[in-house]
C-alpha cells in the first residue's frame, strides 16, 4: 500500500465517484452517506502522509509509472512538505465539504457528490504531480468538475460565470502550455527534477517566466487578473465556493513554488518586483474594494485575493532576500510565512463560505442589507462567525496571524516599503471584516428574512467545529506545520539562489 | 497512346460539370450533393492518374480513403436528407435554413 | 529560589479555564448556569490573585530569580525562533498583583452590577477571557507573545465594548475601537519587523541585551535617506502604544467604548487594558532609551493628550464619559513620564491610576444603577444621602485623582511633575505646561463631577406610581425615576471599599522602593544621563515629608483653585455655570466636539476609504479590467464573429464562386509574379 499511497489517494475519490453516480437521483442517502465515507477514508489514508520525513530527502513516496513512453512521459509522483500539507488540508476538507452539503444540495445530489469526489481526487493529483506533463493534465482536469459544479448547482448567473472562469483560466493554461513544450523539446523531458537542472539563457528564462506566470497568476488569482474569483464565487454553490477559496487557488501558487522558482531563478530574480508590487497592490487596492462589496460572498472573495496576495510576496520577496542580500534566513521566513498562509487560507476561507452558506441556506439572500441582528437568533453561530472573521483579519491565536505575521516580519529585511504596505492589511483587513460582521451579525433585528432564521444544525456545527479546530490549533502552535515544510522550503531557497545562466 | 494530359483534362473536366451543377441548380439538394460526390470523384481521377504516372501507390491508397468517406458522406447526406423531407415536405436548399446563424 | 513554572502557568490557565467554563458549560446547565458561571470564574480568579501575590512576594522578599522560561516553540525557522515563554520580574508581578486585583474585584461588582442582564454567563466568560489575555501579555517573554496578548485584549474589548450588540451605538463603539487600535498596531508589528531585522531576535532578552548595537545603525528609507533604526523602532513601536493607550491623535476610541457595561470600563478601559502601551514602553525601556529623539515624540505626545483630553472632561454631561476623559488625560500623564525616562514614574502612576480609576468607575456604575442606568449627570445631584458608602469612596478616589498630598494618586502624579520640570529633553518644557495646566483641569472636571452628582438640589423626580417593573429602564424619561435611588447591594460596595483603600494608601506605603528604591531592579533601564529620577531622589526624605512638600506645592495650589471654583459655582451659584458656558460660547463649542477629532477621522479613514472603495471597485475593476479588457476583448471576438458570421451564407454556390476566384488568384498570381 505504502509503495502506491499516493496513486492511491489520488485514484480512491476519483474511482470512487463512480459507484456514488451509480447510487442514481433515487438514492440520494447512499450516494450522499457513500461520498462521505470515501471522503473519510481518503482523509485517513492521507494520515500515512505524516510518515513523511521532514530530516530525510526533499522527495519522498516516489512512484513512477510509464505513462506515453514514446514521449518519455511518465506518471511520476512525489510528495515534499509542502505538498504533505496542502494534501492533507485537501482531504480534510474534502470531509467538511461533503457534510457541509448533505441537505443543502436536493436536486441530484448523487452527481454534486461525484463531481465533489472528482474535484478531490484531481486536486490531491495537482500536488503529487513531480511530471509536468502530469500536473498540467490535473491542472487542467480541475476545472471540469468545477464548471460543472458552478454550472448546475449555480447562481442566476452561472452561465457568465462559469465560461469566465473557463476562458480566463485556460487562456492563462495555454501559455503555461507553450512554456512547457519549450521546455520539452529543450530537455527531452517533462521530469521536473531535469527540468530543475536545465541551464536556461537570460531571455529564455523570462519568456518562460511569463509563460508560466501568466498561467498560474490568473488561477492565483492576482491583480489584475482576479474579476473571474467574485463572479465564479457569487455563482458557485457553497460547496464549490470552499474547494475554490480553500483548495484550488492554492494550485497557482503552488504552481509557482514548483514550476517558477526551480526552472527560472535568474527570471524570477529579475521580474520579482513585478510580482511583488502586484501583491502589495492585491492587498491595499483589493482591500479597499472588498470594503464596499454588498455581497457578502463577494467580500469573502475580493479578501481572498487580498490575502493570496501574501502568498505570491512571500514566494517572491525570498528572491530580493537571497540575491540582493544573501539572507536566507528571512527569505526561508517569508517562503514558510507562504506555505503557512497558503494552508491557513484554505481553512479561515472555507470556513467563511462555509458560514455564509449556513445563512444563505436559511435566508436565500447573500446582500449584506437583508442581514442585521443575526446574533439574536443564532447565538452560537455568531460565536463561530466572529473567530473566523477574526481569524480572517489575522488575530494572534488564529492561524489567520500566523503567514502574515512571518511575511511581515521576513518584508521589512527586504524593504521596509514593502513590509509597510504588506502591514496595511491590519487595518483594511479588519475594517472590511468586522464591518461585515457590524452588519450582519450585531445589532437589532431588522428585515423578515433574520427573523425567520432557525439555530444552527448539528451537522453544521461540526463542520464549523472542524474548521474551527483547524484554524485554532494552527494558530497556537504553527511548529509541527513548520517542522514539516521546513526542509522543502529550505530546499526551495537553495534552488532560487542558483544561477542557472 | 492516352497520356497523362488526357486523364488530368477528364478530371478537370469533370470538376467543372460539378461546379456548374453547383452554380446551376442552387436549389435542389439532391443535385448538390451529386455535383459533390462530383468533384471528389474528378479529384479521385487525378489522384489515380498521378499515381500511375509517378508509380507511387499511395496515391491510389489515398482514393479509397477518399471513396470510403464520400460513401459514409453520401449515406449520411441522404439520411439527412429523407428525414428532411419527412419533416418539411421540401428540398429546396433555400427553405432549411432554421439553423443559420 | 526560582519561581516555578506550574505556578505560572497556573496564574495564566485558571482565567482561562474559568472563561471556558462560563462560555461553553454555563449556557448548558439552564438557571443553574449562572452561579456557576460567577462561582468558577471567581474561584479561578482567586486562585490567580493569590498565587500572583505568592509571586511577587517571592520576588520581593523571598529571594526569587527573575523567571525567563519558554515553554514551547511557536516557530523556529534557521536561528529565527518565536515561542510561547514567560518572563517573570518585579515589574511584571507587579502588573500582575495590579490586573489580578482589580479583575477579581470587577467579577465580584459584575455580580450585582449585571443581575438582571440575560448575557451574565457571557459577560463573565468574556472578563476571565479578557484577564488570561492580559496576563499573557504582561508575562510574555518576547514580542511575539507580546503582540498576542496585546491583540487578544483587543479582541475581548472588541467583544466588550459590543456587549449590549442590539444598541447601534455600541455595535459602531466596538467597531470602531478596535479599528483605531488596529491602526495602532500596524505601527506595533512594523516595530517588531524592525527589531528583528535590526536586532534578530524576537526574544526580549536577546533583544535589550543587543540593543547598544542599534547606535549608529540606519534604515534606509529612499535613496537619499537614512534614519536612525532605534528611533524608527521605538516610534513604530509607540504608535502601538498610542493605539492601545489611547493617546492623540488615536484616542477617539475610548469615550465611545464607555457603551460598554460599566464594570468593563473600570477593568478595561481605566485600569489594565489601556495601560498596556505604558507597561509596553516600559518593559522596552532598554530600546527607548537608544533614541531620545523618540522619547521627545513619547513626550510631546503624552503632554498634548494630557491636557487636551482633560480639558474636554470639563464639558461632558455624562457621568461615565467624565471619568473616560479623566483616562485618557492621565494616560497622557503616563506617557510624559515614560517621554522623560521616568519608567518607574509611569508604572508608578500606572498602578495607583489603576486602583482609583477603577474605583471611580465602579463608583460611577453604582450611581448608574441607581439611577436605573440614567448616566447624565444633569438628572443627578443630592445622591449623598441615598448612597453614602458609593459618596464616600468616590470622594476618596476624586482626590486621590487630584492628586491631594498622602492619597496614592499624589506621590505619582506629583513625581512625575517634578520630574518633568527637571527633564532637559526637548518638548520637555512644553511637557511641564501641559501637566501643569492638566493638574487644574483635573481638579476642575473631578469636583465639577463629584458636585452634580452627589451635591447640590436633586434634578430627578421619583414617579408617583410604581408599576413599571425594572425591564423597561431603557425607555424612561430622562429625569424620572420609577424608585427612588438607594445604594447598591454589598457585591456593588464592597468592591468599591476594597478599592478604596489602596486608592487612599498604596501610593505611601511603595513610593520609596518604587520610585527612588530602584525596586524594579533589572526589569527597567535608564541611561545615567537622562536619569531625572536620580535626581528628584536627593530631594526625598520619606513619604510623610513629600507630601507635606506637597501642600506648598504649584500643583495643589491649582487643585486648591479648581475646588474654589467648582465649590463657588456649583453649590453657592448654580446658575453662573450656564452664563459661563454662554460668555465662552466658541471654547465651549470646540470642546463639546472634542475639537472634530472624531468627525475629521471619519471623513478621512472611514467614509474616506468608503470613497476610494467604490473608486476602485466601480472605476478600475469593474470599469477597466472587466468592462474594458474582459468584457472588451469577449465584445472583440463578437463583433469579429458577427462580421465572419456574414460570410458563411450557408449556400454551396457561394463558396464554390469563392473557390474559383481563389483558383483564379491564385493562378493569376503566379502568372504574373511567379518566375
Amino acid at each position: 500500500m505504502f509503495n502506491h499511497l499516493l496513486s492511491l489517494l489520488i485514484w480512491l475519490p476519483i474511482v470512487g465517484a463512480v459507484p456514488v453516480l451509480l447510487a442514481g437521483s433515487a438514492r440520494p442517502m447512499l450516494a450522499r452517506w457513500l461520498a462521505l465515507l470515501i471522503t473519510i477514508a481518503t482523509f485517513v489514508i492521507s494520515l500515512w502522509l505524516l510518515r513523511y520525513d521532514p530530516e530525510g530527502s526533499v522527495m519522498q513516496l516516489q512512484e513512477t509509472h510509464v505513462w506515453i513512453a514514446t514521449w518519455g512521459v511518465h506518471f511520476t509522483l512525489a510528495v515534499d512538505g509542502i505538498s504533505v500539507a496542502l494534501i492533507l488540508m485537501t482531504t480534510f476538507v474534502g470531509i467538511l465539504v461533503i457534510a457541509g452539503a448533505w441537505k443543502v444540495i436536493q436536486n441530484r445530489p448523487h452527481q454534486y457528490m461525484a463531481c465533489m469526489l472528482l474535484l478531490e481526487g484531481l486536486l490531491i493529483g495537482v500536488f503529487c504531480a513531480t511530471d509536468a506533463l502530469v500536473f498540467y493534465a490535473f491542472f487542467e482536469a480541475v476545472l471540469i468538475p468545477m464548471y460543472i459544479l458552478i454550472g448546475m448547482w449555480g447562481g442566476p448567473r452561472r452561465v457568465y460565470a462559469t465560461l469566465k472562469l473557463f476562458i480566463y483560466t485556460f487562456t492563462g493554461s495555454v501559455f503555461m502550455l507553450i512554456a512547457l513544450l519549450y521546455l520539452y523539446q529543450k530537455a527531452h523531458t517533462f521530469d521536473l527534477a531535469t527540468l530543475a537542472a536545465l541551464p536556461l539563457t537570460m531571455k529564455e528564462q523570462a519568456w518562460l517566466f511569463f509563460g508560466f506566470l501568466i498561467a498560474f497568476a490568473i488561477k492565483v488569482p492576482m491583480v489584475p487578473v482576479h474579476t473571474w474569483l467574485p463572479d465564479a464565487h457569487v455563482e458557485a454553490p457553497t460547496g464549490g465556493s470552499v474547494w475554490l477559496a480553500a483548495v484550488m487557488l492554492k494550485i497557482g501558487t503552488y504552481g509557482m513554488v514548483r514550476f517558477m522558482l526551480p526552472i527560472t531563478p535568474d527570471a524570477g530574480a529579475h521580474f520579482a518586483w513585478i510580482v511583488i508590487v502586484l501583491s502589495l497592490v492585491a492587498i491595499v487596492y483589493i482591500g479597499y474594494v472588498a470594503l464596499v462589496q454588498e455581497d457578502m460572498k463577494k467580500l469573502v472573495a475580493y479578501s481572498s485575493v487580498a490575502h493570496m496576495g501574501f502568498v505570491t510576496l512571500g514566494i517572491f520577496m525570498a528572491f530580493m532576500l537571497v540575491r540582493e542580500s544573501g539572507n536566507t534566513e528571512m527569505a526561508s521566513l517569508g517562503m514558510q510565512g507562504a506555505m503557512v498562509q497558503m494552508i491557513s487560507h484554505g481553512f479561515v476561507s472555507g470556513a467563511m463560505f462555509t458560514c455564509i452558506g449556513v445563512m444563505y441556506d436559511r435566508t436565500h439572500t447573500r446582500q449584506i442589507r437583508d442581514y442585521g441582528g443575526v446574533i439574536n437568533m443564532m447565538p452560537w453561530f455568531g460565536l463561530f462567525y466572529v473567530l473566523f472573521a477574526m481569524a480572517n483579519c489575522g488575530l494572534p491565536g488564529t492561524s489567520g496571524f500566523v503567514g502574515e505575521f512571518m511575511v511581515i516580519l521576513a518584508s521589512f529585511s527586504a524593504s521596509p516599503w514593502i513590509a509597510l504596505f504588506a502591514a496595511f492589511t491590519l487595518i483594511i483587513g479588519a475594517g472590511y471584516t468586522l464591518w461585515l460582521v457590524k452588519r450582519v451579525l450585531w445589532g437589532p433585528v431588522t428585515t423578515e428574512h433574520v427573523r425567520h432564521m432557525t439555530p444552527m444544525t448539528a451537522r453544521e456545527t461540526w463542520v464549523l467545529i472542524g474548521f474551527a479546530v483547524a484554524v485554532l490549533v494552527i494558530g497556537v502552535w504553527p511548529q509541527p506545520l513548520i517542522h514539516l515544510m521546513d526542509s522543502s522550503v529550505a530546499h526551495l531557497v537553495q534552488q532560487l539562489a542558483v544561477h542557472k545562466i | 497512346m492516352i497520356s497523362l494530359a488526357h486523364y488530368i483534362v477528364l478530371g478537370a473536366v469533370l470538376f467543372c460539370i460539378a461546379v456548374a451543377g453547383l452554380f446551376i441548380n442552387r436549389k435542389n439538394v439532391i443535385v448538390l450533393l451529386m455535383s459533390i460526390e462530383l468533384m471528389l470523384l474528378a479529384v479521385n481521377m487525378n489522384f489515380v492518374a498521378f499515381s500511375r504516372f509517378l508509380g507511387d501507390v499511395s496515391g491510389q491508397v489515398f482514393v479509397f480513403f477518399i471513396l470510403t468517406v464520400a460513401a459514409a458522406e453520401a449515406a449520411v447526406g441522404l439520411a439527412i436528407l429523407v428525414l428532411l423531407f419527412r419533416t418539411r415536405s421540401t428540398i429546396n436548399i433555400a427553405d432549411i435554413d432554421s439553423m443559420k446563424g | 529560589m526560582g519561581l516555578s513554572t506550574s505556578v505560572l502557568l497556573t496564574i495564566a490557565l485558571a482565567p482561562l479555564l474559568g472563561s471556558l467554563v462560563a462560555g461553553f458549560v454555563s449556557p448548558f446547565l439552564g438557571r443553574a448556569g449562572r452561579a456557576v458561571a460567577h462561582t468558577v470564574t471567581i474561584a479561578c480568579m482567586i486562585v490567580s490573585v493569590a498565587l500572583s501575590f505568592q509571586v511577587l512576594y517571592q520576588l520581593t522578599l523571598g529571594g526569587a530569580d527573575n523567571y525567563n522560561q519558554n515553554l514551547y516553540t511557536w516557530f523556529q525557522i534557521g536561528q529565527v525562533n518565536a515561542s510561547v515563554g514567560f518572563m517573570v520580574d518585579r515589574l511584571t508581578a507587579m502588573m500582575l498583583v495590579v490586573v489580578g486585583f482589580v479583575s477579581l474585584v470587577v467579577h465580584l461588582y459584575t455580580i450585582g452590577y449585571m443581575r438582571d442582564d440575560p448575557g451574565y454567563t457571557r459577560f463573565f466568560s468574556y472578563i476571565s477571557l479578557f484577564t488570561f489575555s492580559m496576563f499573557m501579555l504582561v508575562m510574555s517573554n518576547n514580542f511575539m507573545q507580546l503582540f498576542f496578548g496585546w491583540e487578544a485584549v483587543g479582541l475581548v474589548s472588541y467583544l466588550l465594548i459590543g456587549f449590549w450588540y442590539k444598541r447601534p451605538t455600541a455595535i459602531f463603539a466596538n467597531l470602531k475601537a478596535f479599528l483605531v487600535n488596529r491602526v495602532g498596531d500596524f505601527g506595533f508589528l512594523l516595530g517588531i519587523a524592525a527589531v528583528l531585522t535590526f536586532l534578530h531576535t524576537l526574544d526580549y532578552a536577546g533583544a535589550f541585551s543587543a540593543a547598544p548595537a542599534l547606535a549608529g545603525q540606519t534604515l534606509q528609507i529612499t535613496a537619499n535617506t537614512q534614519w536612525d533604526a532605534a528611533t524608527v523602532i521605538c516610534i513604530l513601536l509607540f504608535v502601538g502604544a498610542m493605539g492601545k493607550s489611547a493617546q492623540v491623535p488615536l484616542h477617539v476610541w475610548l469615550p465611545d467604548s464607555m457603551e460598554g457595561p460599566t464594570p468593563i470600563s473600570a477593568l478595561i478601559h481605566a485600569a489594565t487594558m489601556v495601560t498596556a502601551g505604558i507597561f509596553m514602553v516600559a518593559r522596552m525601556s532598554p530600546l527607548f532609551e537608544m533614541s531620545s529623539t523618540a522619547l521627545s515624540f513619547v513626550l510631546v505626545i503624552g503632554a498634548t493628550t494630557a491636557l487636551f483630553t482633560g480639558l474636554i472632561g470639563i464639558v461632558q454631561n455624562d457621568i461615565k464619559r467624565v471619568v473616560a476623559y479623566s483616562t485618557l488625560s492621565q494616560l497622557g500623564y503616563m506617557t510624559v513620564a515614560l517621554g522623560v525616562s521616568m519608567y518607574s514614574g509611569a508604572v508608578f502612576h500606572l498602578m495607583t491610576h489603576a486602583f482609583f480609576k477603577a474605583l471611580l468607575f465602579l463608583g460611577a456604575g453604582s450611581v448608574i444603577i441607581a439611577m436605573h442606568h440614567e448616566q447624565d449627570m444633569r438628572y443627578m445631584g443630592g445622591l449623598r444621602k441615598y448612597m453614602p458608602i458609593t459618596w464616600i469612596t468616590m470622594w476618596i478616589g476624586s482626590l486621590a485623582l487630584v492628586a491631594v498630598p498622602f492619597t496614592s494618586g499624589f506621590y505619582s502624579k506629583d513625581a512625575i511633575i517634578e520630574a518633568v520640570g527637571l527633564s532637559h529633553r526637548w518638548g520637555a518644557n512644553y511637557a511641564y505646561f501641559c501637566v501643569m495646566a492638566g493638574a487644574l483641569v483635573t481638579g476642575l472636571y473631578t469636583f465639577r463631577q463629584m458636585y452634580l452628582t452627589f451635591h447640590g438640589k436633586e434634578r430627578f423626580t421619583v414617579a408617583a406610581s410604581h408599576g413599571h417593573g425594572h425591564d423597561d429602564h431603557d425607555h424612561h424619561e430622562p429625569g424620572v425615576l420609577a424608585h427612588a435611588p438607594k445604594e447598591s447591594p454589598w457585591v456593588v460596595t464592597v468592591p468599591l471599599v476594597l478599592l478604596a483603600i489602596p486608592s487612599l494608601l498604596i501610593g505611601y506605603v511603595t513610593v520609596a522602593p518604587m520610585l527612588f528604591g530602584n525596586w524594579f531592579g533589572s526589569a527597567i533601564h535608564v541611561d545615567e544621563a537622562n536619569n531625572v529620577l536620580a535626581e528628584l531622589g536627593q530631594e526625598f526624605h520619606g513619604a510623610a515629608a513629600m507630601a507635606l512638600h506637597g501642600f506648598t506645592q504649584l500643583p495643589f495650589l491649582l487643585v486648591v483653585v479648581a475646588f474654589v471654583i467648582c465649590t463657588y459655582i456649583y453649590v453657592f451659584n448654580p446658575a453662573l455655570a450656564g452664563r459661563i458656558k454662554q460668555a465662552l460660547k466658541p471654547l465651549w463649542t470646540v470642546l463639546d466636539r472634542k475639537y472634530w477629532a472624531d468627525e475629521v477621522e471619519y471623513a478621512l479613514f472611514a467614509s474616506g476609504g468608503q470613497k476610494i472603495g467604490r473608486l476602485f471597485w466601480k472605476f478600475s475593476d469593474a470599469g477597466m479590467i472587466d468592462g474594458v479588457a474582459v468584457n472588451g476583448s469577449v465584445r472583440l471576438v463578437h463583433r469579429g464573429a458577427a462580421l465572419m458570421r456574414r460570410l458563411q451564407t450557408g449556400y454551396l454556390y457561394h463558396y464554390a464562386f469563392a473557390m474559383i476566384i481563389g483558383v483564379i488568384v491564385l493562378f493569376g498570381g503566379y502568372r504574373l509574379f511567379g518566375n
